[in-house]
């Protein structure tokens, strides 16, 4: 992922030729990509509301439900929420690099960087299944259905454990699974993208002259970090 | 002279858009933002059909006091699905997806939507949306209101309809947030040349600020249906109070999007209001940066009056002031907005078309909705008014009178830029002067039957106001035969209207530089923007050839 | 309303900002050291100012992925303005729903006890 030469790859393989990839209806590659770009954060703007929705959920709920909240969330072990934080922290990372590899026509550094992003993506994924298999087989469904085991609830501190388990235990849960679901579901949508951008980078269609789903594509990953970046706190953490 | 001539016979569009690649497939497939536009009206067309036919029922069975047309439960179901089919499959989506697709690239100077493939993809949601609502009518219908609100809606015992409706709301909404996102990115980076923002025609402004609601409200909506969704089927207890759940929680949801929709209703039909009491009053639009600034104030402040649908829901008392003195707040740069379309009209040559004639329904009939607003944002009246007649009928005035109305106005006036025909002018008349008398007889009578208490979506009333419902069912048939006629005037003129030339209106803003109707590509010579309402220059050559500018003259 | 034919040959597109390497791992590098913070901060005992602290480490994350990752510190201001608005009408949203969901808690209650006082 150094500043190397492109070297061993003719001109066209670094920079294709525009007009294959320019629309009839705009008048220039630029032109183009700044339309582009214009129109995903409208579309990101319509993304943050979406997740208001289910925000406002918690908030309403731990406003009115303030000791179920706390109760709760010794439920959830925050070393995978911190480490899925670090997943997704370094995924940006390699999100927003690739943009760097195709802005300067670094083939080897893109396909390293999508890919990677694509792993961590994976991971994030695979510790949320973790995760959720973990509770749903002791009893932490969602609403009436949650009902912990004592397996679980022995694996809660002393001081929690002693308490009684909250009737209303299952609001909680309910909002958890609905909010990292919904995210999950963007995670998984977000490794699908990636996947087609491997392909497209795999046939040499990015470079200095076009780049601009790679651009896209890792705004809208970039935006499904920071949703976690407050969904972590917000359960694991208070 | 062309007039008579059959549009399907070879040589009536040569060239244009509706030439360019036959069949079905160059159609279902097209990237045409013309071709996707005429999809779009010929379905919301049905639409509206289908949600009159419901109407048609509801006034019918209103005659008797005790009813008998239907049982109380079948109308349950229709006064549900009349509401959810004209909001969600004609008055959101329709003046936005089926004019304003077709005339947005054409306004700008471009050759289409910013993302044409996002707009066909909008085009088939919408398709998916309006077909989930039609399939709730088969699996039984929906008797929950519109409004869809739990716990009735989310209870068990309620059959997969409301399953089916809000899975179509969902699509029909991604389908509008596309369709926004599409409208904002066109205006800001696709104008010709020379086109700056106060050049744009005031449509434009209105579709941006549309756009802006469009983006910002619908996902909430959105997410409120997943929920709702959700909650039906795995008892989350969200919503539900039997499962922890606070239904209240359901109409803040709910409104903080259906609440904005109704500037997503009227936002682009005041746009149209602009563009033709511009040009057939011959005069520029009386203070145009007022009415471009008041659209993007309407929406905004349209974000923060959601409350006062729910003032007797058990909200608190302090949101209910905040939201009623909010609510009186919006209504002053609709104000404005009439007192400049009245200036325009001061002085100025005034053509009656049809068009226009729906215009002047429009200041009429929306005037006096806006004015019914005021009493249902009042605290005080509103608690009695809540729930009765007069919340129908002020609703009915500013989005029958107001959107329908407008939407006739602009379906006329771009009508032979769409289609390359002149409608028949006095067809077009009786139409509207039937439209705006039948309206009036159907809706009048109800300000009065809620003051006097009837209360609505209940299917047997007291007899004393046997009345006022049978003058309003009388209204609604009128009103019908003129939707009729409009209608019928529209679908004639395809085989036996004159040809339409470029410009029949002697308009200023880009699209009546192109033919009518349109090649694929809309211009054939790129434009350079200039003043949508300088008239300066612009002559009547003759009937047949409209109106042109005269060298030299004019920007 | 840019006419300039985008990218040159070889090297750097022309008008175009790349992040330099050291700004992205910055970036990175701060982000997983506020993800300590906010871990360790949460497991004192601060009451109240939890939630207050998690969130604004929150936030202050969030502004970094957005000006940094997301480039908004080197784009158009517009987009900023669509992400700064798209978070005002969701805080707006967010506060006033829980502002008044806490306030009519009260004749909730009233109404349950007013039940259980009926119940036989």
């Amino acid at each position: 992922m150094s500043d190397q030469a492109t070297s061993g790859l003719t001109p066209s393989e670094v920079l294709p030729a525009p007009a294959r990839f320019l629309a009839h209806h705009f008048s220039s590659m630029e032109a183009q990509s700044e339309t582009s770009k214009l129109g995903i954060w409208l579309f990101l703007g319509s993304e943050v509301l979406f997740f208001s929705g289910l925000f406002t959920a918690y908030g309403v709920y731990r406003a009115n439900h303030y000791s179920l909240f706390r109760y709760a969330h010794h439920f959830l072990d925050w070393r995978m929420g911190a480490l899925n934080t670090v997943v997704l922290v370094t995924s940006s990372l390699s999100a927003a690099w690739s943009v760097r590899c195709a802005q300067l026509g670094q083939r080897r550094g893109l396909n390293a960087t999508l890919f990677l992003t694509l792993l961590l993506a994976g991971a994030f994924l695979v510790v949320k299944y973790f995760e959720y298999s973990h509770k749903l087989h002791n009893g932490i469904a969602w609403g009436a259905a949650c009902h912990p085991s004592e397996h679980i609830l022995d694996t809660l501190p002393p001081a929690v454990r002693a308490v009684p388990v909250p009737s209303d235990l299952g609001t909680f849960f309910s909002i958890y699974y609905l909010m990292t679901g919904l995210h999950g579901i963007h995670v998984l949508v977000g490794m699908g993208l990636y996947v087609w951008l491997l392909a497209r980078a795999g046939r040499g269609d990015f470079g200095p002259g076009y780049y601009v789903p790679v651009d896209t594509v890792a705004l809208y990953w970039h935006l499904v970090d920071m949703i976690w970046i407050f969904l972590f706190p917000l359960f694991y953490l208070i | 002279m062309h007039s008579g001539e059959d549009l399907t016979a070879p040589g009536a569009t040569q060239g244009s858009y509706l030439e360019h690649g036959r069949g079905l497939r160059s159609w279902l497939f097209t990237l045409d933002h013309k071709r996707i536009g005429i999809m779009y009206l010929v379905l919301i067309a049905i639409c509206l059909v289908l949600g009159g036919v419901f109407a048609m029922v509801l006034r019918f069975h209103l005659w008797n006091p005790s009813g008998g047309l239907v049982s109380n439960d079948v109308y349950n179901k229709m006064f549900t699905l009349h509401g959810a089919v004209m909001i969600f499959l004609f008055v959101i989506p329709g003046i936005p997806s089926a004019l304003g697709n077709f005339i947005v690239p054409l306004q700008v100077g471009a050759k289409d939507v910013a993302f044409p493939r996002l707009n066909l993809l909008s085009f088939w949601l919408f398709v998916a949306g309006a077909a989930l609502f039609i399939a709730t009518l088969v699996v039984g219908g929906l008797d929950t209101g519109w409004t869809i609100y739990p716990p009735y809606s989310l209870e068990s015992s309620r059959g997969l309809g409301i399953l089916l409706a809000l899975t179509g709301v969902f699509l029909a909404g991604f389908s509008s947030i596309l369709t926004g996102v599409n409208f904002i990115t066109t205006i800001h980076r696709m104008r010709a040349p020379g086109m700056g923002w106060f050049d744009l025609p005031l449509f434009l402004w209105a579709l941006y600020a549309t756009g802006i609601i469009q983006i910002f409200a619908t996902p909430v909506l959105g997410i409120t249906v997943a929920l709702g969704f959700l909650e039906r089927l795995f008892h989350l207890g969200i919503f539900m109070p039997e499962y922890g759940g606070d239904p209240v929680l359901f109409q803040h949801f709910f409104w903080f999007y259906s609440h904005p929709a109704v500037y997503i209703m009227i936002l682009p039909a005041m746009g149209i209001v602009s563009e033709v009491v511009s040009v057939f009053s011959r005069k520029p639009i009386f203070g145009y940066r007022f009415i471009a600034m008041s659209s993007i104030a309407i929406a905004l402040i349209g974000f923060l009056v959601w409350g006062h649908h729910m003032f007797v829901s058990g909200q608190s008392k302090w949101a209910n002031v905040i939201f009623s003195f909010l609510t009186l707040l919006v209504a002053i740069p609709s104000a404005i907005k009439v007192f400049n379309w009245l200036a325009t009209m001061y002085k100025g040559a005034i053509v009656l078309k049809t068009p226009m004639l729906y215009v002047l329904s429009f200041f009429g009939i929306f005037g006096v909705g806006g004015l019914t607003g005021l009493f249902l944002g009042a605290l005080a009246t509103d608690v009695p008014l809540h729930d009765t007649y007069f919340v129908v009928a002020h609703f009915h005035f500013v989005m029958v009178g107001g959107v329908l109305i407008a939407f006739l106005a602009g379906l006329h006036y771009w009508w032979p830029k769409m289609t390359g025909r002149m409608y028949d002018e006095r067809v077009g008349r009786i139409a509207a002067v039937l439209i705006f008398l039948g309206f009036n007889v159907t809706f009048i009578p109800q300000f009065f039957a809620g003051v006097a208490g009837m209360p609505r979506r209940y299917a047997t009333y007291a007899a004393e106001h046997q009345g006022l419902n049978r003058v309003s069912t009388v209204g609604a048939i009128v009103l019908t035969l003129g939707l009729v006629i409009a209608l019928w005037g529209l679908l004639a003129s395809l085989r036996r209207g004159a040809r339409a030339p470029a410009n029949p209106w002697g308009a200023a803003s880009l699209e009546w530089t192109a033919a009518s109707p349109p090649t694929h590509d809309n211009f054939d010579v790129a434009p350079r923007g200039r003043k949508p309402y300088d008239f300066t220059g612009l002559r009547l050559v003759s009937e047949e050839a409209g109106w042109a500018r005269a060298e030299g003259e004019g920007a | 309303m840019n006419e300039n034919p985008a990218g040159t040959a070889t090297g750097e597109p022309r008008g175009v900002h790349v992040m330099p390497p050291s700004v992205l791992i910055g970036t990175a590098a701060a982000l997983l050291a506020l993800t300590a913070v906010t871990v360790t901060s949460s497991r004192i005992d601060l009451g109240e100012w939890n939630v207050v602290v998690a969130l604004a480490i929150a936030c202050t994350k969030a502004a970094l992925v957005a000006l940094f990752f997301m480039h908004l510190k080197y784009e158009n201001r517009f987009q900023l303005v669509i992400l700064v608005s798209a978070a005002l009408f969701a805080v707006l949203f967010v506060a006033f729903v829980m502002f008044d969901t806490t306030q009519y808690q009260p004749s909730i209650r009233a109404a349950e006890r007013h039940v259980e006082q009926r119940a036989p």
